[in-house]
């Protein structure tokens, strides 16, 4: 990568540890992860693919045994950092769930409440439709801003998840799995927003659907359990995705895109 | 391996086999129904009972003939009629008097026609007779009334009325009535609601969303689910040294200017009994909370909210329903409980109504509780009136509270 003009680095970890007690979860990260691209993380059930991208936005925070050593860094700054507080971070990198989370709110109010306790100070009515239209949701919704989020269907509830999160206007987004609980429609209409969002995003996506990955990603992180038995997850192999299913270095990574994996 | 099958009965041995765990299936599920045909009857049995003793005849005599006062059989006499003969007959003291708790002409036709009976005439009432005995000893009744008390009138009578439901303590049976002890009741119900739902819902909030899980948490827990436990005369104990001994200036009132009252007041007592609920309405806060997935506070969280803006716009809004449940469902237990009044110092004879937070007070089961224990049986019968008030409100109470869990129960 070294010969090609120095990609803009979004968010970058170094030399990441994550731990529940006294168990490292994840253990040595190093990742440059690259502006307005997506990057999919992918590994077996259990190898901390969820723990590594949480500590992105400091989710990790909420499990009270958990803590971090190395450092993960926004434009420099260590998001682990003393002065640096958690509630800001997540402002700036925002998260998308497995399961559809709306609030029992009303469709326009699921946008607005972010953005009202983050203090924004716009046009409100403006950056629904905005957020809206970039989640691709809005002519499916426009009639209906009132009605409560509840009534729509499981992709649509995604998408507006996305519009909540877009409209606090993130660098980054993470999603963890957005489309497992989703049928196949709903998950092609996801896989397609990821590719308009980043142009203006730069987005992280984990993922246990190697098409997916393969379809929707410019870079893929390959997660896996330790060697040594430690149960510890780390990232194996991290390169552009093309590489990692054409051409990859680690026999467990060649092994688990293949369908080989035990 | 080959499967081996000839470990398994089959057959007679099968048939056998089968039978036998049929049987004894049977056995405990005719164990079981048994079970619930004794809690229902013992329920049925306690709502017989207390419908037994309010209704009934009862053998009465008058003091003074109605015919002194009224030409007309008592039954037909309009409101006016009745207001003119109070008005001829009671002293012009007494008179003023009631006229000054109430004006006469506002009050009902049934209300007067009791003050004409309480005052003038006056009843003396000679034996009542359960439900049950008046159904179906009806004639027996009859002809001993006529033997024993050959002056006196019988009559079948509800002991549950609009006017027993309106009307102040009396020392005569006939004319005493719940009002005051269901305004006690209510106020004291109220001030309990009023101490302990801030205050059981945000230990709440702060032990479910704030305190981290440590071995002091555990131990306040376990500490609140005991509380719950403990017997209710214990926090009568509890309520006498605080609130009525501990707290007399503000309890009592004379912190505010009131002098003619001592620490057992309606508010000492409401203080107690929002005690007494405390640990309940928090432990059923935190159900209440917990049942709120988390989810939703990912949700909250991941668009930036702080932990306060997570639990006031979600947490909050989303267990109120239940909260309130909780705490109403508790709080009907109050309304039943004896013991702590009796130390806290309820009156038990009292005729004025409560009107603010200081006064003197009682309530529905001290009302029953002292009824109960006087000789005569007609005390008896209005006390088994009074449990039938109570009753109704317990369940409307639980009414309440199972519809407001009905009505707001959300999907997530
Ligand atoms: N809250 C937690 N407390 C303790 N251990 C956890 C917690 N969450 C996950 N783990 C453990 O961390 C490891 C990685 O889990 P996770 O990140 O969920 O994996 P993945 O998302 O790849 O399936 C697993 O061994 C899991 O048991
Ligand atoms: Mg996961």
């Amino acid at each position: 990568m070294e010969n090609i003009q120095t990609p803009e680095i979004a968010i970058e970890t170094k030399n990441l540890f994550i731990f529940y007690g006294s168990f490292a979860a994840v253990s040595e990260v190093n990742m440059k992860i690259e502006k307005q691209k997506v990057t999919a993380i992918i590994g077996p059930s259990g190898c901390g693919k969820s723990t590594l991208i949480r500590a992105f936005n400091r989710m990790n925070d909420f499990v009270p045994s958990s803590y971090v050593t190395g450092e993960i860094l926004l434009q420099g700054q260590n998001l682990y950092g003393r002065d640096i507080d958690p509630v800001e971070v997540r402002r700036k990198i925002g998260m998308v769930f497995q399961k559809p989370n709306p609030f029992p709110k009303s469709i326009y109010e699921n946008i607005a409440w972010g953005a009202n306790i983050n203090g924004f100070k716009g046009n409100m009515d403006e950056l629904v439709e905005q957020s809206l239209r970039g989640a691709a949701l809005w002519d499916e919704v426009k009639d209906k801003l009132k009605k409560s989020a509840y009534e729509l269907s499981g992709g649509q509830q995604q998408r507006l998840c996305i519009a909540r999160t877009i409209a606090i206007q993130p660098e980054i987004i993470l999603m963890d799995e957005p489309a497992s609980a989703l049928d196949p429609i709903s998950t092609l209409r996801i896989e397609e927003l990821m590719q308009e969002l980043k142009k203006n995003y730069t987005i992280i996506i984990v993922t246990h659907n190697m098409q997916q990955a393969a379809r929707v990603s410019d870079y893929t992180a390959m997660m896996m359990l330790e060697k040594d038995g430690s149960r510890s997850g780390t990232v194996i192999e991290f390169s552009e995705t093309k590489k990692i299913f054409t051409n990859p270095k680690d026999k467990r990574t060649e092994d688990y895109v293949t369908g080989r994996f035990g | 391996m080959n499967p081996k099958r000839d470990h398994y009965p089959e057959g007679e041995a099968l048939h056998y086999s089968l039978n036998r765990r049929y049987r004894r299936a049977s056995i405990w599920q005719t164990l079981f129904f048994s079970a619930l045909v004794i809690a229902i009857l013992s329920l049925a049995a306690l709502l017989y009972n207390v419908i037994d003793g309010a209704f009934g005849y009862v053998a009465f005599e008058y003091k003074n003939d109605p015919s002194e006062f009224s030409a007309k059989p008592l039954d037909d006499l309009s409101k006016q009629e009745l207001l003119d003969i109070l008005k001829a007959n009671l002293s012009s003291g007494a008179f003023t008097k009631l006229e000054n708790e109430k004006p006469m002409d506002t009050r009902s036709k049934s209300v007067l026609y009791t003050l004409l009976l309480e005052r003038l005439i006056q009843i003396d009432t000679k034996q009542t007779w359960s439900m049950t005995d008046s159904i179906f000893r009806s004639a027996k009744i009859k002809a001993e009334v006529a033997e024993k008390y050959p002056e006196a009138k019988l009559e079948f009578r509800s002991w549950l009325t609009p006017v027993f439901l309106t009307t102040p303590m009396s020392s005569k049976a006939e004319f005493a009535g719940v009002r005051t002890a269901i305004l006690g009741s209510l106020w004291m119900v109220g001030i309990a609601i009023l101490f302990a739902l801030p205050i059981g819902t945000g230990a709440a909030i702060y032990l479910q969303e704030y305190a981290s899980k440590n071995f002091l948490t555990r131990i306040i827990q376990t500490n609140i689910n005991n509380l719950a436990g403990v017997p209710s005369i214990v926090y009568g104990m509890l309520g006498l040294a605080i609130f009525v001994r501990a707290l007399e200036p503000f309890t009592s009132g004379s912190l505010f200017g009131v002098t003619d009252s001592n620490g057992r007041t309606i508010l000492s007592a409401g203080l107690t009994m929002g005690t007494l609920v405390l640990p309940l309405i928090i432990i059923n806060a935190q159900e209440a909370i917990k049942s709120v997935p988390d989810s939703l506070r990912q949700a909250a969280f991941g668009v930036g909210a702080t932990r306060w803006q997570t639990v006031w716009h979600h947490v909050l809004p989303n267990a109120l329903p239940g909260i309130l449940t909780g705490s109403i469902l508790a709080v009907s237990r109050a309304i039943g409980e004896t013991a702590p009044l009796i130390v806290v110092g309820a009156s038990t004879f009292i005729s004025i109504d409560p009107d603010g937070p200081f006064s003197k007070f009682t309530a529905l089961p001290i009302q029953i509780y002292q009824w109960t224990t006087r000789a005569q049986s007609e005390f008896h019968s209005i006390a088994a009136a009074a449990i039938i008030v109570l009753l109704i409100l317990l369940l409307t109470l639980n009414a309440t509270a199972i519809l407001l869990r009905n009505r707001v129960q959300r999907k997530y």
